[in-house]
């Protein structure tokens, strides 16, 4: 009997396992990858092709029949600690990091591809819950999914979850992040350092408690209303390095100075605590739904009421503009007198003690 | 002038080596963050982790004590760096009996005993001292009674905020005018008198004063603090007996004793700008942001106001 009892008690196992967690036979291209694709991938997203080959034929590639103007492509691999946080995870951070990429080109997102690399053991139930939230984001812009990949790998070999997303746009007039010149305005579309800040709150090992949530979210419907103004001239979303990098950024590629106020800065009192906590500083910490934009100064004012109009950009601000002076640098005016450099940040933040 | 910066800055590369050696050895080594990128003689604690060391970084002694319980098979050593603002922490942990497989890498540093010795260097130019806010909740702003008295310089305990600095200045600056050398408070809404008395005692109970390095100034007398030797069990240099080695402190060129005192701006030193720079630091000044001569380095060409 002992032999036919353990098959079966195997055999059970196995489908408990494959029930509720990843395992490496759904990477494998067999049936439970296809169990996985038809039954959790594919219901999830109502727009699926925009040409005669989308995702559900499972072909080998996508054919797309895009609208006429510019083909802008962006790629993006997306690891973050931990998967979950307040105010979205890491689905919605990899799809709004892709569409925001391309609205920051003055791009509207048309499509959109999404490779997951799996650890072996991650639950299927947040497998789903991430999975809604590309799904969100994707719906709520329009965006189809027309190509995906699944690999698997084994116990220990990453953390959780891997993403990378590729996406496709359509720009009638690209938007480069190297466009200001000397008078331009620049304007943040809402409050920096909620991400990074709500993220760094939420690692478990830190013990912080906080009600801040990411600002994670698609900064197209803001681009549409600054593009339909006009006399936008720049534009670039400031993740990574956050508001610090992004400007030195913009400021290095045009070969202009550009000049900020620090108090007309939108900053939540939360994220200043936190900031003043951790020892680390707002101006350098990722943004996920933010965009700074630069706009020719007779078009700025109407450019910052368009923002105002949408949800997401009613705390928008004109931070400071474009300089002649000191070419490449961030010239910061701190509000007490005094003016200093604000210098692209030397590395990833680290909480400090002095 | 600013001083060395911070206590991360001043952590001696030999402490820094040892705790990058019981890394590579297998323990894991817990420490702050700002630690991370501090250089050793041949790697700093970040180039370790990058290597396969397990070092994590934590935000108090409390939490490295956690990552003990969590690992009982390995050995947890907590890199214990800062000044009298840290110590207690250190201390409260040391005192309530840790677990078995951690121990403590104790460099905490103490803030009177650096200010006699930066005032005890000869041809010093320094007129008042701007004194640290934190530090002084612990240790009380009568602290630097003795100090002011002995050698004649104002000492005035300031806050952080741009008016609280700019209060602390016009302090000295009226101590100056009127020939007074006193300890004075401009941060009264955070610093006691006597300080914080509970913390003391926590530190008076968990360490006594040692000699301690002091990177790019070396060794100051009774300016650290040693585990006491009931508590050595939780000493990582006596549980691995091992000891740092002596004599890398000051770089050949490295002028930060010098800047540290007022006796040279940064400009005047040969490593300034070229073999020393904030990605790659040789002397304290340089390594923390807000050292001397990273201050000059990133800011030197400043704007005009």
């Amino acid at each position: 009997m002992s032999r036919v009892v353990s098959v079966r008690r195997e055999a059970e196992t196995v489908r408990r396992l494959t029930e509720d967690r990843v395992v490496s036979l759904h990477g494998a291209g067999g049936e439970l990858m296809g169990k996985l694709l038809s039954e959790r991938i594919l219901p999830r997203f109502k727009l699926r092709a925009v040409g005669p080959i989308g995702l559900d034929a499972l072909d080998d590639g996508a054919v797309l029949s895009l609208p006429p103007g510019q083909v802008v492509v962006t790629t993006d691999s997306h690891v973050v600690k931990p998967a979950f946080f307040p105010g979205g995870d890491i689905g919605r951070l990899a799809a709004c990091g892709t569409v925001n990429d391309l609205a920051v080109m003055g791009a509207k997102p048309i499509a959109m591809t999404l490779g997951l690399i799996l650890e072996e053991g991650f639950p299927l139930s947040d497998l789903d819950r991430v999975l809604d939230s590309v799904a969100e984001v994707l719906a709520e812009l329009s965006v189809a999914l027309v190509a995906g990949d699944t690999k698997v790998m084994g116990k220990g070999e990453l953390d959780g979850i891997v993403i990378n997303t590729t996406g496709i746009g359509v720009a009638e007039r690209p938007v480069s992040d190297a466009g200001l010149s000397p008078g331009d305005v620049i304007i943040v579309t809402g409050p920096v350092g909620d991400h990074g800040f709500a993220l760094l709150a939420a690692r478990e090992d830190f013990g912080l408690e906080s009600d801040l949530k990411s600002d994670v979210a698609p900064v197209w419907p803001l681009v549409e209303k600054a593009l339909a103004v006009g006399g936008v001239t720049a534009m670039k979303d400031p993740t990574r390095g956050g508001l610090a990098a992004a400007l030195n950024e913009m400021a290095r590629k045009a070969g202009v100075g550009i000049e900020v106020r620090e108090a007309d800065i939108p900053i939540r009192e939360t994220v200043r605590g936190l900031s003043g906590l951790l020892g680390i500083s707002p101006l350098e910490v990722a943004c996920e739904g933010r965009a700074l934009i630069g706009v020719a100064p007779d078009r700025a004012e109407q450019v910052l009421s368009a923002l105002r109009e949408h949800p997401l950009g009613r705390e928008a601000a004109i931070i400071g503009r474009a300089i002649e002076d000191y070419p490449g640098k961030v010239v910061l005016d701190t509000g007490v007198g005094g003016r200093r450099f604000l210098e692209m940040p030397l590395g990833d933040p680290v909480p400090r003690i002095c | 002038m600013e001083g060395p910066g911070c206590p991360v800055c001043v952590t001696s590369t030999a402490d820094l080596d040892l705790a990058v050696r019981l890394a590579q050895e297998g323990a894991i080594v817990c420490t702050f963050g700002d630690m991370m990128r501090v250089p050793g003689t041949e790697l700093s604690l970040s180039e370790a982790r990058a290597e396969g060391a397990d070092v994590r970084t934590v935000l108090s002694a409390a939490d490295a004590v956690e990552v003990a319980r969590q690992n009982p098979k390995r050995e947890v050593v907590f890199f214990a760096v800062g000044f009298e603002t840290t110590a207690p922490g250190t201390a409260a942990v040391l005192l309530d009996s840790p677990p078995k497989n951690f121990s403590v890498l104790c460099t905490h540093k103490l803030i009177p005993p650096a200010l006699s010795a930066l005032m005890g260097l000869p041809d010093v130019r320094i007129d008042g001292f701007l004194a640290p806010g934190h530090v002084s909740t612990v240790i009380g702003w009568r602290a630097y009674e003795p100090i002011a008295r002995e050698f004649r310089v104002p000492i005035v305990v300031g806050g952080f905020e741009p008016l609280d600095v700019l209060y602390s200045i016009a302090l000295i600056l009226r101590q100056l005018r009127e020939g007074r050398a006193e300890a004075e408070n401009a941060y009264v809404r955070a610093v006691l008198p006597q300080g914080n008395t509970r913390a003391q005692e926590l530190m008076a109970r968990a360490f006594e004063p040692s000699d301690a390095r002091w990177r790019g100034i070396g060794t100051i007398p009774k300016s650290g603090l040693a585990i006491r030797e009931e508590l050595s069990p939780w000493d990582a240099t006596r549980k691995f007996g091992v000891q740092g080695e002596l004599g890398a402190e000051i770089v050949p060129g490295c002028r930060c004793a010098d800047i540290l005192v007022a006796r040279a701006v940064p400009t005047d030193c040969s490593l300034f700008g070229e073999a020393c720079t904030p990605l790659s630091p040789v002397g304290p000044c340089m390594v923390g942001a807000e050292g001397a001569c990273h201050v000059w380095y990133r800011y030197g060409g400043r704007p005009k106001l």
